[in-house]
């Protein structure tokens, strides 16, 4: 028998690899025997791994409302009926709506709040929130919600609102303390819209992490959020993250369906997304 | 007829049918989700127990969903097959159980009783067996279609290239289709899902697919996954070899995806009127999946695998080509982690190919499922030696157009190699002569100068 070490065996790549150009597929990915490389599932795992992690993580609270308070917002933390992740990915229902404790924090605030604005700090409100006034401008009610990435909502939330809020300020809307809702799924803001007696609720919540995207916040748009309302009923906005949708941009289409559903007093398949023809009209 | 059985000094009492079928089926999250599983693991077995004693008989007296109200289950009933029942007949679940598994049973003896089998009695008999033994009896069904070549064939293993891309951009998908066919992938057919169901879209699409299939003469069909509406409005101009249509259970489930028995019978009316099949005549594809009733909010207290099963009846009546169950792709709050995606496609391949349907599996996950890729390596293999016909190939496994993990290129390559299980014959014949893969069948490493890459980046 030989003593001869037996060389270690580099993969032949596929002569193809030019290809890779035209897609982000893992295309030529070249071959030992006929298994992928080692390198190239190590790079696959990697991917799964921050997915994965993203689905577990955990909503910045802390973080989130000091961000949120220093821009001039109240901000309340409220649960879902899941207990936990463990609960939360076999019982879509329980995410969908609030916890009791959750339902007591809305009622105790009453409704409707008022605008806190940089002007008027005045955080908490008492008086007028038990006067039960209606309202002198459409009040929106704001939603972080983790689902399935909080990663997303604690990346990108942020840097978005910056951008939307002050929008919505010059606009003359009114904004009820911000929520965030841990082991939330999207409709629970039906319910914390109804709640906050608001006109509109806006979502803004972690998607299913993708193996290139395990950071991507969507946004839902619902007009006269009320228990029991189904997608048709909403609008959405996707796919926002680095090398996704820009801040801006997300925030200008988000602003345009909030001006155009309070217009029209609809949200959801009644309401086409339009914008990008009157851009190109006006701009 | 009473279902009861006293376990102990407890009395297990199914109201009818259709909650024994639910109270007798492994535990599986949709179920749970839907308030219609076992309360405890006595009540499952002893739902087991009576269920093995209910006489196939009954399937054809006790509908599960009334007739009335659902052209599913009158489909069922007004095309059972009494001449193919006959032999079987007088069998209850439990002694079906044990007859599928017996040499008697072979596999001409199982495609002659096919017709007389009703999903409900399929479902029945699976939810009695083990996973061992919904592969020994899927591996003894053979299930032969064809079109531009032959699929289904004992020893031959096929793919279904996959190659999406997240804007329908034509280059992208024409890239990863020549990764895939370079690397013995496509002969199930060439699919793509594409990103909008936009008509002029999915004409394009199919035009850049025909266009490569003529050039390199390569045997097999295309199909893009639009729905069955925008694949008839685009006959005959386009070049549709395939109509494709996901389905379930449930009339109430098919209204949610905006289809009807009738409407599937036009489409494949329109499709066959194009003469397109060269070796047959097999013009539809469908997709499935457990728990898309129970999604649509229309499963009528039937749990999730006998609604999939009902949704091969709905298959069987328009001869598909292909049936593909996307096991994985519906998420953990109906198929839980590795354990149940598995356990799932096995009943599914399994009562598919009893039903005389061509299973092939979509061996998938999405992130927030409990299940990585060694749970896909098990289930792979183990379909494999189900006699599984076909799976997809997608570029490395990972679908960037859908966002989910399937089976790549290189895992079917795997399990040809290690079952030692070969290409439908038309398409590896050209796997041949394009230098693609030898006698042997082993993949061979093509020159630079390959005139498919050309075609990769026109």
């Amino acid at each position: 028998m030989s003593d001869q070490p037996i060389q270690p065996f580099s993969h032949q790549p596929d002569p193809w690899v030019s290809l890779r150009a035209f897609t982000p597929a893992r295309i030529a990915l070249g071959r030992t025997g006929v298994a992928i490389p080692l390198q190239e599932v190590l790079q696959f795992r990697m991917a799964h791994a921050h997915a994965r992690d993203a689905v577990y993580s955990l909503l910045a609270t802390t973080t989130l409302a000091a961000r949120l308070t220093g821009l001039g917002y109240a901000v309340q933390d409220l649960h879902s009926r899941a207990a936990d992740r463990h609960e939360y990915l076999q019982r879509p229902d329980k995410g969908r709506r609030l916890n009791e404790a959750s339902v007591q924090i809305l009622r105790n605030a009453g409704a409707p709040p008022t605008t806190i604005s940089r002007t008027d700090q005045a955080v908490g409100n008492t008086e007028s929130s038990t006067n039960k006034q209606p309202p002198v401008s459409p009040l929106l009610s704001i939603v972080l919600a983790d689902g399935l990435s909080a990663t997303a909502v604690n990346h990108h939330a942020i840097p978005l609102l910056e951008i939307l809020l002050p929008q919505l300020q010059a606009g003359g809307f009114s904004v009820a303390p911000i929520n965030l809702v841990q082991q939330g799924r999207v409709a629970i803001g039906d319910e914390i819209g109804m709640l906050q007696e608001a006109s509109m609720v806006i979502v803004l919540i972690g998607e299913r992490p993708g193996l290139s995207s395990p950071d991507s916040l969507g946004i839902y748009l619902t007009y006269r959020p009320v228990l029991g309302l189904t997608d048709e009923a909403r609008n959405c906005i996707s796919n926002i993250r680095p090398g996704g949708l820009s801040y801006q941009a997300a925030a200008d289409k988000l602003y345009w369906f909030i001006r155009e559903s309070t217009r029209l007093q609809i949200s959801g398949v009644g309401l086409k997304d339009e914008e990008g023809l009157l851009d190109a009209s006006t701009r | 007829m009473a279902y009861k059985a006293t376990i102990g000094n407890i009395v297990y009492a199914f109201p009818d049918l259709r909650t024994l079928l639910a109270r007798a089926t492994p535990y599986r999250s949709g179920d749970a989700l839907a308030g219609l599983t076992a309360a405890s693991y006595e009540e499952r077995i002893a739902a087991q127990i009576v269920l093995a004693d209910v006489p196939l008989k009954q399937f054809l007296q006790e509908a599960i969903i009334p007739y009335e109200t659902d052209e599913i289950t009158r489909l069922i009933i007004d095309e059972h097959a009494t001449d193919a029942f006959a032999p079987i007949s007088h069998f209850t679940v439990g002694q079906l159980r044990d007859w599928l598994l017996s040499d008697a049973a072979t596999t001409l003896q199982l495609q002659q009783v096919a017709t007389g089998l009703t999903p409900e009695m399929v479902a029945a008999v699976s939810k009695l067996m083990r996973n061992q033994d919904l592969i020994s009896v899927a591996r003894k069904c053979e299930v032969i279609t064809s079109f531009r070549n032959t699929l289904g064939l004992k020893g031959h293993f096929s793919v279904r290239l996959q190659p999406n891309h997240a804007t329908d951009d034509a280059r992208g998908i024409a890239a990863s289709m020549v990764d895939g066919l370079l690397y013995g992938s496509g002969d199930a057919v060439i699919g793509i899902n594409p990103a909008t169901d936009s008509p002029a879209v999915v004409v394009q699409l199919l035009q850049m697919i025909d266009d490569l299939r003529q050039q390199y003469a390569i045997p097999t069909q295309s199909c893009v996954l639009c729905h069955v509406t925008t694949a008839l409005s685009i006959m005959p101009q386009a070049p549709v070899d395939l109509v494709f249509q996901s389905i379930g259970g449930t009339e109430a489930t098919n209204s949610s995806f905006g289809v009807n028995l009738s409407m599937l019978a036009e489409a494949q009316a329109a499709a066959l009127s194009l003469q397109r099949g060269t070796v047959g005549h097999n013009v539809m594809y469908f997709e499935t999946g457990q728990g898309s009733s129970l999604s649509a909010n229309a499963h009528a207290g039937v749990d999730q695998q006998t609604c999939e099963v009902r949704a091969y009846a709905v298959a069987r009546k328009f001869a598909p080509l292909l049936v593909n169950t996307v096991v994985g792709f519906i998420g953990p709050e109906y198929l839980y982690d590795g354990k149940q995606i598995i356990r799932a496609a096995l009943e599914d391949h399994c009562c598919g190919k009893l039903l005389g349907l061509p299973m092939g599996v979509d061996v998938c996950y999405t992130n927030h499922a409990e299940a990585d890729q060694d749970d896909m390596d098990n289930l792979l293999t183990l379909l494999g030696v189900a006699g599984c016909s076909y799976i997809m190939g997608v570029p490395g496994a990972d679908d960037i157009m859908l966002n989910y993990q399937s089976t790549s290129f290189h895992d079917a390559l795997y399990l040809r190699q290690v079952l030692g299980l070969r290409p439908a014959p038309e398409f590896e014949q050209w796997l041949v002569r394009q230098g693609i893969m030898n006698e042997q069948g082993k993949l061979q490493q093509v020159p630079r100068e390959h005139p498919l890459i050309a075609a990769g980046s026109y």
